[in-house]
C-alpha cells in the first residue's frame, strides 16, 4: 500500500446529494436566461475606422483582454451582436456603416467610441467630409468619451452595455 | 545648381514660356526649397517637364510633390517640386490659372507619381488635368458637391440624406 493510497483512504469522497444539482431544477425567467446569455457573449464586429481602432485592438489584446467579457471579434456582420464605431465616420463611410448595421441580426447594439464617432470631435467645424456623430445614421446604445478613450474606458462602456442588456425584456427586443 | 541657373538653361530653350524667379527666403535651406519659378505659358508645361527630366545638365528624375493652391484672387495655382537624385538639386515651378478655366496639362506620363497627386488636385481644388489617364476623385465620393479646399466652398447642408453641419 503506497502513500497515495493511504491518503485516499483518509479523504471523504462521498458527495452530499444536495450540492450536485443532479435531479434539481433551476428556476429562472426567460428574460433573465436570455439576457444572461446575450450579455455574456457580445460578439463584436471586427471593424475599425481610425486611431480609436488602435485602442480597441489594445483592448482586445492580452493586457486588457476583452475576451474575458465574452467579446469575440467576428469577421462578418451576420455573426455579430455589437458594432464598436471606433473612429471618425466620414460621409463616405457612413452609408457603408448603415449597410453593415442593417446586415447584423437582432438584437444588435452599437457602441460609439471616442469624440469623432460621438459628435465629430475635432472635425466639428471644418470637417466637410465628417459625419458629426454616428447617431445621425444608426441608433447608439453607449457613448464612450475620449480622444481616443483608454482601454479601461472602453471596457467600462462595454460593462454599461452589459447592464443595459440585463434590463431588457423579451417584450421589447 | 541653383534655381536661377536652372531658369537660365530653361530660357535658352523656352524663351517667353518661362516666367519670373521668386525668392522670398532668408536661410540657405529656404532658398533651396522656398524659391520658385513661374511657368508663364501652361500649354508648354509638359514640354518643359520633359526637358527638365531628359536634359543632361538637369536630370530631374523625381517629382517630390505636386500641390495646389487657391490664391484667393480668382486664380488657382499648381506647384511642382522637382528633385534630381543624381545631381542633387531641386526646383519648384508654379503654374497659375484663372478660376473660370482650370485646365492644366497632365504630367503623369512624364513622372508617373503625378497620377494620384493630380487626382487629389482635382478632388480638393477642382483643377482639371488634361490628359490624365484616370481622372477621378481620389478621396471623396464622386457625387460630392464641390471641391472643399476652394476658398469659395460652402459645405452642403445635407448629403445623401445626412445632415452635414454640426
Amino acid at each position: 500500500m503506497g502513500l497515495l493510497d493511504t491518503l485516499h483512504d483518509q479523504v471523504d469522497y462521498s458527495i452530499p446529494n444536495d450540492k450536485t444539482g443532479e435531479g434539481s431544477v433551476v428556476v429562472t425567467s426567460v428574460d433573465a436566461l436570455f439576457n444572461w446569455a446575450r450579455l455574456s457573449s457580445l460578439w463584436q464586429m471586427g471593424f475599425g475606422l481610425a486611431c480609436c481602432a488602435i485602442e480597441m485592438m489594445a483592448t482586445s489584446a492580452s493586457r486588457f483582454d476583452m475576451m474575458r467579457f465574452g467579446v469575440i471579434p467576428r469577421p462578418s456582420p451576420r455573426q455579430s451582436d455589437v458594432i464598436i464605431i471606433s473612429g471618425t465616420v466620414t460621409l463616405k463611410m457612413a452609408s457603408r456603416i448603415k449597410m453593415l448595421y442593417e446586415q447584423m441580426p437582432d438584437p444588435k447594439y452599437v457602441i460609439s467610441m471616442g469624440a469623432c464617432a460621438t459628435c465629430g470631435g475635432p472635425y466639428w467645424e471644418h470637417g466637410y467630409h465628417v459625419l458629426k456623430g454616428v447617431d445621425r445614421v444608426i441608433p447608439v446604445d453607449v457613448y464612450v468619451p475620449g480622444c481616443p478613450p483608454r482601454p479601461e474606458a472602453l471596457l467600462e462602456g462595454l460593462m454599461r452595455l452589459q447592464e443595459k442588456v440585463r434590463q431588457e425584456t423579451t417584450k421589447t427586443v | 545648381m541653383t534655381t536661377p541657373e536652372i531658369r537660365d538653361i530653361l530660357l535658352e530653350n523656352f524663351d517667353g514660356k518661362i516666367g519670373d524667379y521668386h525668392e522670398f527666403a532668408k536661410s540657405e535651406y529656404q532658398k533651396r526649397y522656398g524659391s520658385y519659378i513661374d511657368v508663364a505659358d501652361k500649354e508648354w508645361l509638359r514640354d518643359v517637364c520633359l526637358f527638365l527630366r531628359d536634359d543632361d545638365r538637369l536630370q530631374f528624375n523625381s517629382l517630390l510633390c505636386l500641390s495646389t493652391l487657391d490664391n484667393n484672387d480668382s486664380t488657382l495655382s499648381v506647384v511642382y517640386h522637382l528633385e534630381s537624385t543624381i545631381l542633387r538639386h531641386v526646383l519648384a515651378m508654379k503654374v497659375t490659372v484663372p478660376v473660370t478655366e482650370t485646365e492644366v496639362p497632365s504630367i503623369t506620363d512624364v513622372w508617373p507619381h503625378a497620377n494620384w497627386h493630380e487626382r487629389e488636385g482635382w478632388d480638393m481644388m477642382g483643377i482639371r488635368f488634361v490628359g490624365h489617364p484616370d481622372h477621378r476623385r481620389i478621396l471623396l465620393e464622386e457625387d460630392y458637391p464641390g471641391h472643399p479646399l476652394r476658398k469659395d466652398f460652402r459645405e452642403p447642408t445635407f448629403y445623401h440624406g445626412m445632415k452635414v453641419p454640426y
